[in-house]
Formats: structure tokens, sequence, C-alpha cells
């Protein structure tokens, strides 16, 4: 069996729009979501760089019991599922009496595990912990408490594979569908954004110092990037076969065409060209396209200097030099981490959609690499029929994604 | 403790905590059967009790509650 697989529903919750629609804009008009968060000097942080989301408050939209088990992304996952299922059309009726599966994309929830330890070392008493921590704790927050929510009764389980977390997510949704396992899959990532999980990922110096200039630190291709700047939210899409999309008079945003997938086999945190190039081409050749038929490239591009770069020499690579218009998002949103990959497949459906290409914001000077590709430093108005997003992650796992409007 | 502060600090918790409203909150109610609470929410009451009158809740004890009244009088005997 290999049956298409439609998207027929998006929701997003992220430092540059809390829904579909101001992302929208925030992407065209290039709007940075990054800031500064003064906290993260008492944990003596080298950088105090941040995407900036408002912490929503879930009291009133669902009973205690649904609230006291969601950490922080898990509240953004919910509002962000909530837009994406209503956009699909797809109500608690038809959640319940069909077979919807969901896979998400997490690799972290530090904030409980830390605050439970502190507990239990201060009192010397488990009970004290509460009953919420244990399921704001696990990787597997997100799909275990909005499993329950929906009252979903299909696939369930977080996929975690660093930085590429819910492009995979997606991927394996799309293989699930296409083989007739599951006809809707509700998938995504969700990121939190706090300085108790980023402490050590600062101490690795990754993260940008430009503090002076926030909205300027995430610099992606740019000659004189310093580090990524973390961030984080939440981003979920109702991935559906096409027949049970048409079946339900959906409207389909757009079609899954291609996942391809690799693993560097080298080192744990440095990126090389070989694992993405292998990831690029898996991708076009399991959607059958050529290069050419690509009309834009949503890069993985961090803004740090060897991730990049070798990135920019695979693309190349794979698509001949300026063959096709390139831009990172994450100039925008900071690095969205177990979020990004469904995050910019929605980011580039949204431009695929409105006809434009958001700005790789602050690329004012290419290094060697980015200067073989077409990156596209303003927003322009240009159609595109297909895309490819990419996303890499800690450990050598690499994913893309291509997706095409839909066509009969 | 007077038994009225007790009945406060309970009913207060009741009604924010766990959002029951306070015209719910009888002295008779069962707290499973007519106010809602399951098991894992005798965790958080727990904490509670430790929390607001100072005094460590044995697991074992606490399953003996069962109406809104045996937890005020569970509370007034230790607190």
């Amino acid at each position: 069996m290999n049956r298409r697989v439609v998207i027929s529903g998006i929701g997003i919750y992220s430092s540059i729009g809390k829904n579909i629609e101001e992302v929208k804009t925030s992407l065209y008009q290039g709007k940075s979501g990054i800031g500064i968060d003064l906290r993260r000097l008492d944990f003596g942080f080298r950088s105090t760089l941040t995407g900036i989301l408002e912490r929503p408050s879930l009291k009133g939209l669902l009973p205690r019991r649904m609230r006291i088990g969601m950490a922080q992304q898990g509240e953004y996952a919910y509002l962000a599922t909530m837009e994406a299922i209503e956009q699909a059309g797809v109500h608690m009726d038809y959640l319940e009496a069909n077979e919807v599966g969901i896979l998400y994309g997490n690799d972290s929830s530090a904030v409980p595990v830390i605050e439970s330890i502190d507990i239990v070392r201060d009192k010397k008493d488990t009970t004290m912990i509460g009953s919420g921590s244990i399921f704001q704790s696990m990787n597997s927050t997100i799909t275990m408490n909005l499993a329950v929510i929906l009252k979903l009764r299909g696939i369930n389980f977080t996929l975690s594979a660093a930085c590429a977390s819910s492009s995979h997510a997606i991927g394996m949704a799309h293989l699930m569908i296409s083989q007739g396992l599951q006809d809707m899959i509700i998938c995504g990532g969700g990121q939190e954004v706090n300085a108790e999980s980023m402490g050590s990922f600062d101490g690795l110096s990754a993260f940008s110092v430009r503090m002076d200039d926030p909205q300027a630190a995430s610099r992606p291709f740019d000659r004189d990037r310093d580090g990524l700047v973390p961030s984080g939210g939440a981003a979920t899409l109702i991935l559906e076969s096409l027949e049970s999309a048409q079946a339900r008079g959906a409207d389909i945003l757009g079609e899954i065409r291609g996942y391809g997938f690799s693993s560097n086999g080298d080192h744990i945190s440095v990126p090389n060209i070989d694992g993405p190039t292998r990831s690029l081409q898996r991708c076009l050749d399991h959607a059958g396209m050529k290069p050419s038929e690509i009309d834009y490239v949503n890069a993985h591009a961090t803004s740090t200097p060897v991730g990049d770069g070798n990135e920019a020499i695979a693309l190349a690579k794979v698509f001949g030099e300026k063959a096709v218009p390139v831009s990172s998002t994450k100039s925008m949103t900071g690095h969205e981490m177990w979020m990004g990959g469904a995050s910019e497949v929605i980011y580039s459906l949204l431009m695929m959609k409105n006809s434009f290409i958001a700005p790789n914001i602050n690329f004012e000077n290419p290094d060697e690499a980015s200067s073989k590709l077409n990156i596209i430093a303003k927003t322009c108005d240009y159609n595109i029929d297909a895309f490819l997003s990419n996303s890499f992650g800690f450990g050598g796992t690499n994913s893309s994604l291509i997706v095409s409007k839909y066509r009969k | 403790m007077q038994k009225a502060e007790i009945i406060e600090t309970v009913n207060e918790f009741l009604i924010d905590e766990f959002e029951i409203e306070e015209s719910a909150l009888d002295p008779g109610s069962h707290l499973i059967d007519d106010l809602g609470i399951e098991s894992l929410d005798f965790v958080d009451i727990v904490v509670t009790i430790e929390k607001e009158f100072g005094f460590k809740v044995k697991r074992e004890e606490i399953t003996n509650v069962h109406t809104l009244d045996d937890l005020y009088e569970y509370i007034e005997l230790r607190a």
C-alpha cells in the first residue's frame, strides 16, 4: 500500500506569534522573536539570548487533572493542537469515533525533573513532589497528555531525536499513513523555553553572545554569526490520508511527498557534510522528484559556524550552486530545537499558501560556503509549488521532508 | 487548631486548587463519589496538609478518610 498523505490542519505557538495568523504576518515582515532573559545571568549563562514566549494559562480551558500533568511545552502543544484540529474541522466526536493517532517530537522536560529532585532533597519525602510531576517529567509528556485530553485511540508515542525530533515525527506519521496503518495522525513538536533546560547547552559555548543587539544575534549563513539562539514553543500538523481528507471535505494545505533520513556515523555534536547530503538525496528519491522541482529550501541552519557551513556545502552539492532559493527562518525564531522540524514545515506551508519567501534576516555577508547558495535576505513574492525542509540533530541524526501543493 | 479554621483552610484549598464549587462542600460529601476527587488527587491532599497544618500524613491513615467531615476530623486530631 502506498497512499498519498496530506496536511489538513496546522497550529502554532511560537516566539513570532501565538497562532497561524500572527506567525504568517511575522514571517512576511521578517519579525524577530528574540530577546533577553536576565534570569540566565543568575544561572551563570554566557548568553542571556532566547526566544521570548508568554506562558499560556489553561485554567478555565481544561480541568485541573488535565492541566497539572502538563509541563510548559505541553501547554504550548495543547494550544497549537487545538488550533490545528479546529482548522482541520476535526471535533471531539470525530476523535472519539475514529482511530486517530499522535506522534510528537520532544526531547526534554527539565523543569519538572529539577523541581521534583529539589523537593526530595529538601523534604526527604517523595510524596511531597505531588501527583502532577511524573506526567510532566517524561519526554513523552506531550503525547501522554494530549492523547488523554483528546481521547485518542490510535498510535501514541513521542519521538526523541534531538533537533530533528519533530521532523522525524512527521516522517514517521507519513510512513504510517501511507502504509495504511492509520488514517489520521496529529503530529508536531514541542520545545520548553527556560534556563533550566539550556544551561548545559550554553556551557558548550553554542549560543550567540551578541546580547547588545538581540534581534541581530541569530544570523544563519552570515559571515559574522557567532552561535545559535535557543527558542521554542509548539507546532502541530494534522496529517491524514488523501482519502480521509476527501471524505471529510477537508481543506488540503499540502501533500507530504518525501521523507529522507540519515545518520552521520561521526561526531556527537559536530555535523558533517555526508550525512545531510544523503538525507537530502534520499528525500528527493523518496518523493521521486528532481532537485529542479523544489522551489524553496527551508534550511536547518542555526547560526553556528560549522553547522551552517556544512549544510550550505550539502545543499550546493545536491541542488547545484545558487540553484534554489534558501532561507533559515531560525534567523527570526531562534532555534526551536525539538519543535523546529514541525514549525519550519508550517512556516514553509504558510509561504507556499501565500506565495512568498520569508527572509533569512541578518544575512548581510556570505562566507565562502554560503556564497554558493541563493539566500533570500529580504521577503520576496514567489510562487512555491514544492519545498524541502531540513532538520539535523546531535548524534548526527538528519531528517528532510518535501511538501508540495496538492494536485489531483 | 480550631475546627472552624481547619474547615476554612481545607475548603479554600478544594475551591482554589481542585476547582470544586463552594456549594458542593457539605461535610457529608463523599470525596470521591460527590466531589470527584480521584486516587492521584490524594497525593496532593497529603502535600497540602503538610504545608498548611505542619504534620506528615501516613498514606495508610488517609485511606480511612472518605467524607469531607472525615478529612476535617483527621486533621483536627493531629494538627
